[in-house]
């Protein structure tokens, strides 16, 4: 089997399910003919057609809106917004009609959508083009928010979004969609949404992450692999609802925890689990959970994202310090 | 000078006309040549029925809420034509997509009126409707369900289902990105949807003339690449006429239309609001004798269809069917606090189950 990229996957993903279901619609901004600012669409508006596979006009608001009447009528939609800086006018409609169309109705009309977008920065992309606001939609009841980290859980996760009887948001991490790379059988199976996946085992440290960022995960796991310490790392990879008991378990199992987010620390998703584990799995700890994130600051254009995104280094650094606490 | 002699040379490459729509002057006499179906004066009766029936139910709501039994409510005096007109012409299989102020259209499809009640009393049930299962429910954040109603629209053109989208809104929500952009997507798509913007001149106290610099409503069509008509909103003759051409013309595949159905709020906007703050007795005085239910009366006892003893029975009926209604609704057994968290998601993850235990009391011990 040959490897395939992440965005490749997406597109495998997009493919399998636009054959598998007549009713799953595909929308978005350059998504047809162009096949996608990053090629995730590629070939589907000649394979499906111009109807299920739709360019937009240029309008955030709508292609949610859209999606919520489509949905309401018994399609799938798939909307995709270009980039996440451009998510936030979707934001009305995610938080006061996707999330609670099922809920206000009381089943009545349901809201079986998708909405894709790529997530974070590293790719020297212009200004609004690398956010990581993820924090924000987890906080939104009614809502899924998953974001796949290789090209097997992209292909399996958004597999699921699709068939999900109920809104999800979908974040694809930017840094990956080429980076990453795997082999993928396109054998519609998908993977469950409410599971965080343990990429390596351990029983000296925890460390969870999701997203791009994995990548800085695993290579400080190995690193500190090579100084004796064996950290577990869990792919968190849906954040709503996320899988606590995995990441209670991990941690009951070895003490220590430390949560890696690339987005801004106040208020990201890595204080949701900090004190999920302090309420629930405090009697375990060995050490302070720590957390290694973006700063709290805006995020810097091309030339200083380095500097904000959690290096290896800030990984292995803070997991030595946990690990040696006592 | 130079310049406007410039300007005067260019060619002109587009012009647009807006039409507007009446038929019953304010004392019930035709201006024109009424539409056929005035002549089925069983329908005409029932437009009536209806208009009456909705007054009679909005003074009943407010008396509610003025005594604690219900929440805020929003009524329709004075605009009772527009939301009964345009839920005359619609089929069972077409899709209301309507704001809050819209109860007559989702009376007229079969909504009971404790079910209005139990919404605007805060009960979700209420959106659980006996009207059509696929109609939407009230729209709070004005003018974000245009763009649902596009949406459903889409799926409509694309199953080649001949049902069109009825999309209601105030004059308010015509000042929204999310209104112009389904209005915008219907356009290129030529999507079977009807645009009903009822401008009753108050987007709470804020009036028309700081709403918009145009002249019409209805133009806002024409930058969307169709046509827009401004009807008499308080001619429910016209209403049912206009939504009928435009219905008919989406179903054909001819596509969208927006109706801007001129009319006046007579009311508060909500119970919560006292628009005695912004504008004056005077100034409403004049608007009451524009108002609708007195003229399509004023028609239908011209025309020997309506008599004072219709009249009387017809009130008699309405207060019936209303305290029956809100016996009913009073009668409701209120729900069990955790069912808070039913439909929430079709399978309620085990995160949120533990909450839904925590709030019934199941955890205790």
């Amino acid at each position: 089997m040959a490897e395939i990229t992440l965005v490749e996957a997406i597109n495998l993903a997009l493919g399998r399910a636009m054959e598998d279901d007549p009713s799953v619609v595909v929308l978005g901004e350059d998504i047809g003919v162009d096949g996608g600012v990053f090629r995730a669409t590629v070939g589907l508006q000649k394979r499906f057609g111009a109807e299920r596979v739709l360019d937009t006009p240029l309008a955030e608001l709508l292609i949610s809106g859209l999606c919520v009447g489509m949905a309401a009528q018994g399609l799938k939609p798939v909307g995709e917004i270009q980039f996440m800086g451009f998510i936030y006018p979707c934001l009305d409609q995610l938080v006061n009609h996707a999330s609670r169309m099922r809920n206000r109705t009381q089943g009545r009309l349901t809201c079986p959508m998708v909405l894709r977008t790529p997530h974070g920065a590293g790719i020297r992309a212009p200004e609004h083009h690398s956010e990581s606001t993820e924090a924000m939609l987890a906080h939104i009841p009614g809502l899924r928010v998953v974001m796949p980290s290789s090209p097997e859980r992209a292909y399996g996760l958004l597999l699921a979004a699709i068939r999900d009887p109920d809104p999800v948001v979908f974040l694809e991490p930017t840094r990956l969609y080429r980076a990453a790379k795997g082999e993928v059988e396109d054998n519609g199976e998908a993977l469950p949404l409410d599971r965080a996946f343990v990429l390596r085992e351990g029983h000296d440290v925890t460390l969870i992450s999701w997203g791009a960022v994995l990548k800085e995960t695993m290579a400080a796991a190995d690193t500190l692999s090579a100084e004796g310490i064996a950290a577990e790392v869990i792919d968190l990879a849906t954040l709503k609802p996320y899988d606590e008991s995995t990441v209670l378990g991990s941690v009951a199992k070895t003490g220590r925890c430390v949560i890696v987010h690339e987005a801004a620390r106040t208020g990201g998703f890595g204080a949701e689990i900090a004190a999920t584990i302090a309420e629930r799995g405090l009697s375990s700890l060995l050490a302070p959970v720590t957390r290694i994130s973006g700063y709290d600051t805006v995020i810097p254009m091309a030339r200083l994202e380095q500097h904000y995104m959690p290096s290896v280094e800030r990984i292995t650094t803070a997991t030595r310090k946990v690990c040696q606490f006592s | 000078m130079a310049s406007r002699r410039a300007s005067e040379e260019l060619p002109v490459i587009a012009r647009f006309d807006v039409r507007r729509r009446d038929y019953l002057a304010p004392d019930g006499s035709a201006k024109r040549p009424l539409p056929a179906f005035t002549t089925d004066s069983k329908l005409l009766v029932a437009l009536y029925r209806a208009m009456v029936l909705l007054r009679h139910f909005d003074r009943k709501a407010v008396a509610l809420q003025r005594t604690g039994r219900l929440g805020t409510y929003a009524v329709s005096l004075g605009q009772e034509a527009v939301s009964v007109g345009i839920a005359s012409a619609m089929q069972d299989e077409d899709v209301l997509v309507p704001s809050y102020r819209d109860n007559g259209a989702l009376i007229w499809r079969g909504v009971k009126l404790e079910e209005i009640l139990l919404f605007w009393g805060g009960d979700e049930r209420g959106n659980d409707f006996s009207g059509p299962v696929h109609d939407f429910p009230f729209c709070v954040p004005v003018g974000s369900q245009a763009p649902h109603a596009a949406g459903v629209a889409y799926a409509f053109k694309l199953r080649k289902e001949p049902r069109v989208a009825v999309c209601m809104f105030g004059d308010g929500a015509t000042s929204k990105g999310d209104v112009y952009e389904a209005m915008n997507f219907a356009g290129v798509h030529k999507l079977p949807i009807v645009f009903v913007a009822t401008n009753n001149q108050w987007a709470i106290s804020v009036p028309l003339r700081l709403q918009s610099g145009s002249e019409t409503l209805a133009q806002k069509a024409i930058a969307a690449g169709f046509t827009g008509e401004q009807v008499d909103g308080n001619d429910v003759v016209a209403l049912r006429a206009a939504a009928a051409e435009a219905l008919a013309a989406a179903r054909d595949g001819r596509g969208p239309r927006l109706i801007e159905a001129v009319t006046y709020r007579l009311g508060d906007h909500t119970t919560s609001d006292d628009a005695s703050r912004y504008r004056s007795a005077e100034d409403v005085q004049v608007h009451w004798k524009q108002e609708p239910v007195a003229r399509l009366r004023s028609y239908l006892v011209r025309q020997k269809m309506w008599s004072k003893r219709d009249e009387e029975q017809l009130a008699a009926e309405c207060h019936e069917r209303i305290e029956a209604a809100v016996e009913r609704y009073l009668a409701t057994e209120p729900r069990r606090p955790e069912t808070m968290f039913d439909h929430l998601y079709a399978d309620l993850p085990e995160a949120y189950a533990a909450q839904r235990r925590e709030l019934s009391g199941e955890n205790d011990g």
